[in-house]
């Protein structure tokens, strides 16, 4: 079987994979920064406000205003602060959340038409590395990226700082397992760990979607997302009302949006995983897949803002009381159910 | 209102009422019961169901509660006490003050200052009329206490100024003689009543 495999498939490239890495990248980045304005607008929107309105029409160039000014602002670093640690401690969160996107199939494969010059005929793969444990890769990079918050909270020599580290170390401790349980029950019945697996395995239509045989599983990831991304009911690693903006607070100018620009990275992250590995992936032909994947990913992200609009966010007793006493028994039986069928 | 319930010091048990939050359970069944209860309630997706709608209402029904402060600005009661306004008479578009110094003597920060003087006609003309919006309280004496409704307090509540004497002048204040259609008859303090017509007894005449 592998070898028909390898046969039909064509020659992946040094070439297709830069092409790809600069898709993924130019497409990401520009999709991180109109996620802020879209966090902006629908938040506004769901409290009846207008949200940004003044800078370009519907106040779309907020983005460039919002870059410019990050850009050109004192880089302030604290008195006694760690300053390796406190410098490096952005890029971490930054890098990781990219890197990450590596081993993520955002866009199907296609090939470079012929009548571009020098690139024609390039086959770009789905993947920029399909790693025969991506799964495992990702989950690993999102989970490295959890340094930037704790080495920053712990490097800036400031109580909220270091409330936040402790925070974002709870916070760390009590989600990944139930992440990592949660994607265990579809990776026993897919039988892989390359995202690419887990595409072609869906790919029968919406029937065949892995959400309808794991309903829990789709829902202790999207929760255990949540808290991966830091997003709203789990956002206490910089809770403004409580710890001023925790692992933040001295942060400022571009270092301040290193630390943004990673948290839309792993939105955006956490959002192509659960529609590759629950909702289908592109499980269309050419431009349909491009756009099916697309909207399952606008919807996850639409999602988290609509819950951040909704919900109040849950106290750090809470959230550890929710992610090891209620989440981590329903993964730990929802994997024993899988594996009860799988074996009859 | 009597002063009584002001000098009852005991806070805490008058007027308050308990929320009814259930008992605490006790058994752990019941611990139980309550957390499944309170998960398959579907109250998260109440919270998400009242967002959308008003995210729907907002887009679509135009539903929308913000106002663009500098470009709109919402309408303000009439008795707002802001900055003065000096009124002309609508048919001859002369100034209505008769410098009776009415205000200026009620002022009770001391802030308005006039001069008055005879005119050729032998009439009296205001020559100086200064009001020092430094010590000013907007107390509204003055348009209460003046008999030909000439000042009175107009809707400019903006008061940043470059320069402090930018609308304490009386010209500054006075209705420009080319908007006197737009002028703006003052409901507020001093003026009369919507209703004052029904008040008024007619004079007896046959004595």
């Amino acid at each position: 079987m592998e070898t028909t495999l390898v046969e039909t498939l064509p020659q992946v490239t040094v070439t297709g994979v830069i092409i790809k890495a600069v898709i993924i990248l130019a497409v990401l980045s520009a999709l991180a920064g109109f996620g802020t304005f879209i966090e902006r607008k629908v938040l506004a929107f769901m409290q009846r406000r207008l949200g940004p309105m003044h800078v370009g029409p519907y106040g779309l160039l907020q983005i460039a205003a919002d870059g410019i000014k990050l850009f050109t602002k004192e880089d302030i670093i604290p008195q006694n602060a760690n300053k390796l640690i406190f410098m490096i401690a952005p890029v971490i969160t930054a890098a990781t959340a990219f890197i990450a996107l590596a081993a993520v199939p955002v866009f199907p494969d296609f090939t470079v038409p012929e009548f571009i010059p020098l690139l024609g005929g390039t086959f770009v793969p789905s993947i920029a590395s399909d790693l025969n444990i991506g799964v495992l890769f990702v989950l690993g990079m999102m989970a490295a990226g959890l340094y930037g918050p704790l080495l920053a909270g712990m490097s800036q020599a400031n109580k909220w700082g270091i409330i936040g580290a402790a925070r974002t170390a709870i916070q760390f401790l009590s989600y990944e397992v139930v992440t990592g349980l949660s994607i265990l029950a579809p990776i026993m019945l897919v039988g892989s760990l390359s995202f690419v697996d887990f595409n072609d395995y869906q790919a029968g239509g919406i029937g065949s979607w892995l959400i309808w045989q794991q309903p829990v599983a789709f829902i202790l990831f999207l929760i255990a997302g949540f808290a991966e991304t830091n997003r709203t009911p789990f956002d206490l690693l910089e809770h403004e009302a409580e710890v001023v903006s925790g692992y933040a607070t001295e942060y400022s100018g571009m270092r301040w949006g290193m630390f943004f620009i990673g948290e839309y990275a792993n939105m955006i992250t956490v959002a192509v995983i659960a529609s590759v590995v629950f909702l289908g992936g592109y499980d269309a032909e050419g431009a349909l897949g491009w756009l099916f994947i697309m909207a399952k990913i606008a919807f996850f992200f639409f999602l988290m803002l609509w819950v951040r609009a909704s919900w109040p966010h849950i106290r750090p007793d809470q959230l550890m009381w929710l992610c090891w006493k209620v989440l981590m028994p329903i993964a730990m039986i929802n994997i024993v159910i899988t594996a009860l069928v799988m074996m009859v | 209102m009597s002063l009584e319930q002001f000098k009852n010091r005991n806070v805490g048990t008058q007027n308050y009422k308990t929320l009814d939050v259930g008992k605490t359970p006790e058994t752990g069944m019941a611990q139980f019961v309550q957390v499944a209860k309170r998960t398959f309630k579907g109250e998260l997706f109440v919270g998400l169901g009242v967002t959308m709608k008003a995210m729907l209402k907002a887009l679509f029904a135009n539903d929308m509660h913000t106002v663009k402060y500098p470009f709109e600005k919402l309408p303000i009661s009439p008795r707002y006490r802001a900055i003065h306004d000096m009124l002309r008479l609508l048919e001859s578009g002369n100034y209505r003050c008769i410098g009776c110094g009415l205000c200026e003597k009620i002022c009770i920060s001391n802030c308005i200052s006039m001069d008055t003087r005879y005119d050729e006609e032998q009439r009296k003309e205001v020559s100086e009329y200064t009001i020092n919006f430094g010590r000013c309280i907007f107390c509204g004496y003055c348009a209460e206490v003046c008999p030909e409704l000439a000042i009175v307090h107009g809707p400019r509540y903006e008061n940043a100024s470059e320069q402090r004497a930018g609308f304490s002048l009386f010209e500054d204040m006075l209705t420009p003689i080319d908007k006197l259609n737009l002028q703006q008859e003052y409901d507020g303090f001093g003026a009369v009543s919507p209703n004052a017509d029904e008040n008024i007894k007619q004079t007896p005449l046959a004595y």
